[in-house]
């Protein structure tokens, strides 16, 4: 049992974190998620030239042969600064079926694109009415000899619109889930994209009778594997979150001891200071729990579970230090001028990715007659 | 970063819960499992057991039969101990006074006391709040006025744990009325609770139990010897044992099993064609207790894993507020659960009522207290707002 970091990982956290704190320490979030593509490809560049891009992915295939460590480190350093880059999205979700499923002349093509950052690729999986299903759902797949097209509609697709290419999930004649690989520019494909609350992007993608490339090997039902990309993913939104988090408290606690009202700062009343307080307990009970769903995943153990009770926890956290934050700043936390309330968008766009805290209770509390009690050592 | 235990904490743990469900008297694990009162014997046969196996002090001193485990084998000890339904040494004697005599005392005092404190030879109480100096323990009043080589002691305490089974107290006594701070004219005394002027009343608390006590000084002479540490330093050496207190105070394997007991309450109460367990609403309560659990659990092991240079992590002020709610959450679970039997708290052994609902409402009112003791929740969130945040 070790919470710490080991050298090389203090090292990347340092690294990242001067990267990010350059590009997002002041006010370039605003700019940069008020134009298109919604974030910066210079700094994308500088994560793939420092190795982050290819983190989890084998040598062979590009990558860096690293673990969930690594990405959840990376991921609490965006969380901090908000970094609105498509982190999780591309290399996580999208890349981690990428490397879970894909033939080898995928992986080596695709991973290598994605870690050297030339290419933007994006799990297109949500559909409206769809509710965090690990199945796709009316995107039906038609297969003719060896090739296969796509018909019907994925929304919200994050980063659709600047998305180089997709991994879409589909259902197939037999009522299957697969997952297919389709490029940007496919004849049929229309994309309308669209600014999300909290700075991100998102977009319709159509499909009508779209030309795409089977994921890996034909056959089987890749629900699981969805699933387990999805709980990898919640795992590093988890740890994105902590980030988002923790620098929303730090806001909050400087700006008591610095905002004056009745003659003295803020601080001076003990109505305010006691939430302060319970926000930081949210807090590190949230760091806890997202620290140790990514050590599971690291372990190789029950990652759909693990990345649940990371879910259920950080998205009370979440809501907990989000709207607290805003209430002790005041009107200026509704504000678009001042950062604090973003954090607060950032933190509820997280909490309904991927699933929220009560779907992930609604889940947990099925198998709650499946254990005496939960050890988390084994 | 690293989930599993080292092979060496591995085997600690394994040699631990053997010793506590193979060797430790079943008859006392039986009765803390059905929440039964603990006798004074219990409580003393139990702690001679641990300390006869070296598993009664570990913090200590190696020489006053501590061990040199590290915070996260002492961490495992406890749970370990809590999961057996083992009852944990005498916090008065082993957590409190022990330490501080270890750290501060004479020569001659650790030679005559830490022994006969180990083993429960002395039963130790606690002498701090006073009616007037709860939260505010440094505005306590009782007074020690030296008297050649005697103090002569007047005044009251109360909430004394025990009081009734103790041999000794330890005592914080106001020695220097005139002091500028209130916090430097304050000493910590030991004597004996059958020294002529010493004198308690029993309060019964909302469970019907006899747990605490007031207790009366009227001019009780205490031997000059019986001063630990320097006169007047005592605000110091009570930090150190409140800080002691609260280290550990999170009470993971204390909850887990509540939450478990609940959980096999309901599985058995049938409810229409199904189960209490099965029910909607209270299967998702109890998911998220054990969430929240889990997230507690992990934060006492973070504390334990960083806490190896002797400084505590600043998360640790984490554990006592949030433990104590989430005991009190799961005692407010087994009342649920057992719904209308709760009411039967004090049935006699003639009822229909099963022993389990029977005490859990008592249990519950009790465990208010988990969040007033030991530096009250509202005490934690000064101290995470000030110490950690600032604020």
């Amino acid at each position: 049992m070790d919470f710490s970091y080991d050298n090389e990982q203090t090292a990347l956290r340092e690294a990242v974190a001067g990267l990010l704190t350059k590009a997002y320490g002041g006010d370039e979030r605003r700019t940069v998620t008020r134009s298109e593509p919604g974030f910066d490809e210079a700094t994308w560049g500088r994560l793939a030239e420092m190795g982050v891009l290819g983190l989890p992915f084998a040598e062979a295939d590009g990558g860096m042969g690293a673990g969930p460590v690594e990405v959840a480190l990376v991921a609490t350093e965006m969380g901090k600064v908000l970094a609105p880059e498509p982190f999780v999205e591309t290399v996580v979700l999208a890349g981690g079926l990428i490397a879970a499923l894909g033939t080898e002349t995928q992986r080596t093509e695709l991973l290598t694109a994605i870690a050297e950052g030339t290419s933007i690729v994006v799990l297109a999986h949500a559909e409206p009415g769809l509710r965090w299903s690990p199945s796709a759902g009316s995107v039906t797949a038609e297969q003719s000899g060896d090739s296969w097209t796509l018909t019907g509609v994925k929304e919200p697709v994050p980063h659709g619109a600047r998305a180089d290419s997709f991994v879409v999930s589909a259902r197939t004649a037999d009522g299957a889930t697969q997952l297919f690989l389709v490029g940007g520019d496919a004849e049929g494909l229309t994309r309308t994209g669209y600014r999300t609350h909290d700075g991100g992007r998102a977009a319709r993608v159509a499909f009508a009778g779209t030309p795409a490339e089977l994921l890996g090997e034909a056959g089987g039902d890749r629900t699981a594997d969805v699933e387990r990309a999805l709980a990898m993913a919640r795992i590093a939104y988890a740890n994105e979150s902590v980030g988002a988090m923790d620098t929303a408290l730090a806001m909050t606690s400087e700006y008591l001891t610095t905002r004056k009202q009745f003659g003295v700062t803020l601080n001076k009343f003990q109505a305010l200071t006691f939430r302060a307080a319970d926000m930081y307990v949210s807090l590190e009970l949230a760091r806890s729990i997202a620290l140790w769903a990514t050590m599971v995943a690291d372990a190789g153990g029950d990652v759909v579970l693990a990345a649940d009770r990371a879910r259920l926890t950080t998205s009370r956290a979440g809501r907990h230090i989000g709207k607290e934050a805003i209430q002790l700043h005041g009107g200026i936390g509704v504000t678009a001028e001042y950062k604090v309330g973003h954090y607060t968008s950032r933190l509820t766009a997280i909490d309904h990715q991927l699933g929220d805290g009560d779907w992930a209770l609604g889940r947990l509390a099925a198998g709650v007659a499946g254990h005496e009690s939960v050890d988390p050592l084994s | 970063m690293r989930l599993q235990l080292s092979p060496e904490d591995q085997s600690f743990r394994e040699e631990m819960r053997t010793f506590f469900t193979r060797e430790f008297p079943e008859s006392i694990r039986d009765a803390v499992k059905a929440h039964r009162e603990l006798t004074r014997d219990q409580i003393v046969e139990s702690q001679r057991v641990l300390n006869k196996a070296g598993l009664a002090v570990p913090h200590w001193p190696v020489e006053y039969g501590g061990h040199d485990w590290t915070p996260l084998q002492r961490h495992i000890w406890h749970e370990e101990m809590q999961a057996a339904y083992v009852p944990a040494p005498l916090a008065f004697n082993t957590s409190m006074v022990g330490p501080v005599i270890a750290a501060f005392g004479t020569q001659e005092q650790k030679d005559r006391f830490l022994p006969a404190t180990a083993n429960l030879d002395i039963w130790w109480c606690q002498g701090f709040s006073e009616p007037e100096a709860g939260s505010d323990l440094a505005s306590l009043r009782t007074s020690a006025v030296r008297e050649g080589d005697e103090f002569v002691v007047n005044g009251q305490k109360t909430w004394t744990t025990l009081g009734q089974h103790a041999d000794w107290i330890f005592c914080l006594v106001r020695t220097d009325p005139h002091a500028v701070k209130k916090q430097r004219g304050i000493s910590f005394l030991l004597f004996p609770m059958d020294s002529p002027g010493v004198t308690l009343r029993p309060i019964e608390l909302l469970d019907g139990g006899h747990e605490v006590n007031e207790v009366f000084f009227e001019d009780v002479r205490v031997p000059a010897e019986n001063l630990v540490g320097e006169e007047n330093r005592g605000w110091d050496y009570a930090k150190f044992l409140l800080g002691n207190e609260r280290v550990g105070v999170a009470p993971v394997g204390h909850v887990k099993r509540l939450v478990a007991e609940a959980k096999r309450h309901a599985g058995e109460i049938t409810v229409g064609d199904s189960t209490l367990l099965a029910d909607p609403l209270l299967a998702a309560r109890i998911a998220e207790l054990e969430n929240d659990l889990l997230s507690l659990e992990l934060t006492a092991l973070r504390v334990v894993a960083n806490s190896a240079d002797g400084k505590p992590h600043p998360a640790s002020s984490v554990l006592k507020l949030r433990g104590t709610e989430l005991q009190q959450a799961a005692t407010e679970l087994l009342v649920d659960v057992a719904g209308p039997d709760s009411l039967a708290s004090f049935a006699t052994e003639g009822s229909d009522v099963p022993e389990w609902a029977r005490v859990v409402t008592p249990q519950y009112l009790n465990f208010r207290k988990a969040s007033i003791y030991g530096g009250s929740n509202e005490v934690q969130r000064t101290i995470i707002a000030g110490t950690i945040l600032g604020l």
